[in-house]
């Protein structure tokens, strides 16, 4: 289940470990229940959420047409910065 | 030529990492420090807006609250710190194999080997500035010239979210005109006795006689005066040969031999609260105790064993000492010399697997104790409060296990030899 913090959003993410040992999220759950697909990962860097809160590995996703912000903590959780608090 | 040496100065750390993580707070002041709920500790860092407000490191949190009543008050994770502090290193290990921490937030970067390739040191310089900008979320300063020294004046010379280079064109303006006190190892004593030969600032310092300052200030009167006129050669060491802390030890020689297990018991109780309060200081807990014993034939040995709970609770330590001690002395000599260690270190906030035979309420109880003798120590002295068989040898117990002499600092800029017109001092 989601759990919001300010702004926020940890979510449940599906993802896979490569056979090549890299880490690629399938889909997440957000807070409503709906499941959305990741059709693409745009780009992966390092980066600092200042919205939200945080800092990890930003996953630029597209999903359903649209781009999203998917940041990777390295402590096993996934976090989206929410438009409001 | 000249080396290219950066120092990297994250800005007001902790309390810049509590900000990032709570947005909410926006840019109202905040303070890092203690438990606010119990109403007490001391402010560890306080970011921008409180310290314009008047708070300071190592204030009382209460003194932060007259200063500046609206300011927020966090708890350190120190474990988020650490975290942070190693993503910043392996930025920085982008741009150079040769860097040296100097504590959790501050680091020295030799790029005098990557100019040909990554562009001149400036551009190094804005180029880590603005990734640990982008990706950590918090600003650095970052001093930049060909000695360590000047380098770190550099870092401090602007802030927050600065770059100043100190050039052999500049060095004179900028640095001889700031007070002594801003070089590093020109303590308030060192400022006081400078003070008295008038000399108040760098470039005084750069222009006495090094033979004047030696006789007044000891063989650092010569190295203060090479560090103001840039003639400091420290070399900055390669990455991951300056480890953080491994261990916490103590040791001494004592003032009569020990003759009885009891006089051994009183020295380990003694090192152990030093050890144990170290440990506490630095927000560390060890799994690992060790010994070392040197008796009158100064024949010695050290022994070490693994413990099953991490702790930092000076009777847990002490009493593995003599355990270690009475399982291999067999008092051929009396003893001249003891040590305590705990090595094996981890944050002190580690979560660990409580066991079913200890109870942890008294381990609580007994680390209570100890910071509340910490606290008396530190406000009327160590002999305030002793435990009573220290009463059995005065002398023996006068040994205060905890001053600064037989301290060994964490992190020294003369860990590795400080070196001065290439020779060690």
């Amino acid at each position: 289940m989601a759990i919001r913090i300010g702004y926020k959003v940890y979510v449940d993410v599906f993802a896979v470990f490569t056979a090549e040992g890299e880490l690629r999220p399938k889909y997440l759950i957000w807070e409503d229940g709906t499941k959305y697909e990741i059709d693409r990962i745009k780009k992966r860097e390092r980066c600092a959420s200042l919205r939200a809160g945080g800092i990890g590995i930003l996953y630029i996703c597209m999903v359903r047409g649209r781009e999203i912000r998917l940041f990777y903590e390295e402590n096993y959780r996934w976090f989206l910065e929410a438009k409001e608090a | 030529m000249d080396r290219a040496i950066l120092h990297s100065d994250m800005n007001c750390f902790y309390a810049s990492v509590e900000m990032l993580h709570h947005p909410e707070f926006g840019n109202r002041p905040l303070a890092v420090g203690g438990d606010p709920e119990a109403r007490h500790g001391i402010v560890l860092t306080a970011n921008y807006p409180a310290k314009k407000r008047g708070v300071k490191t190592g204030m009382a949190l209460w003194q932060a609250r007259q200063a500046c009543p609206e300011v927020i008050f966090v708890p350190p994770r120190m474990g988020l710190y650490l975290r942070v502090s190693r993503l910043a290193h392996e930025i920085y290990a982008d741009y150079t194999d040769l860097q040296e921490p100097f504590g959790i937030d501050e680091s020295w970067l030799d790029v005098s080997q990557s100019v040909t390739t990554l562009g001149d040191p400036l551009s190094i310089a804005k180029d880590i500035s603005r990734r640990i900008k982008k990706e950590l979320g918090i600003t650095v300063s970052i001093g930049i010239s060909w000695n360590k020294i000047f380098a770190k004046f550099g870092s401090d010379y602007k802030k927050p979210d600065a770059i100043t280079e100190i050039t052999r064109d500049n060095y004179k303006t900028i640095l001889w005109n700031a007070p002594a006190s801003d070089l590093l190892y020109v303590g308030s004593a060192t400022a006081r006795k400078l003070d008295l030969l008038g000399i108040r600032t760098i470039g005084d310092v750069a222009t006495t006689s090094p033979d004047l300052l030696t006789s007044k200030l000891g063989k650092m009167g010569l190295v203060l005066w090479a560090f103001a006129n840039g003639l400091d050669e420290t070399p900055v060491s390669a990455e991951g040969s300056a480890v953080p802390m491994k261990s916490i030890g103590n040791s001494t020689t004592t003032p009569r031999d020990l003759e009885t297990p009891e006089d051994v018991c009183m020295v380990f109780y003694l090192l152990s609260e030093s050890v144990a309060s170290r440990l506490r200081d630095n927000h560390f807990v060890g799994k690992n105790v060790g010994i070392s014993v040197r008796d009158n034939g100064l024949y010695s040995f050290t022994r070490q064993r693994n413990i099953p709970l991490p702790t930092n609770i000076s009777e847990e330590i002490a009493c593995q000492a003599m355990d270690l001690f009475n399982n291999n002395y067999t008092w051929e000599h009396p003893i001249r010399s003891l040590g305590v260690r705990v090595s094996d270190l981890m944050p002190d906030e580690y979560c660990y697997q409580l066991d079913l035979f200890t109870d942890p309420f008294r381990r609580d109880k007994q680390l209570k104790m100890d910071m509340t003798v910490d606290r008396l120590r530190g406000r009327f002295g160590h002999d305030s409060v002793l435990r009573g068989r220290m009463y059995f040898d005065r002398v023996l117990a006068g040994l205060d296990a905890k001053a600064d002499d037989h301290m060994n600092h964490p992190h020294s800029y003369f860990e590795r030899g400080n070196r001065v017109f290439g020779e060690e001092v």
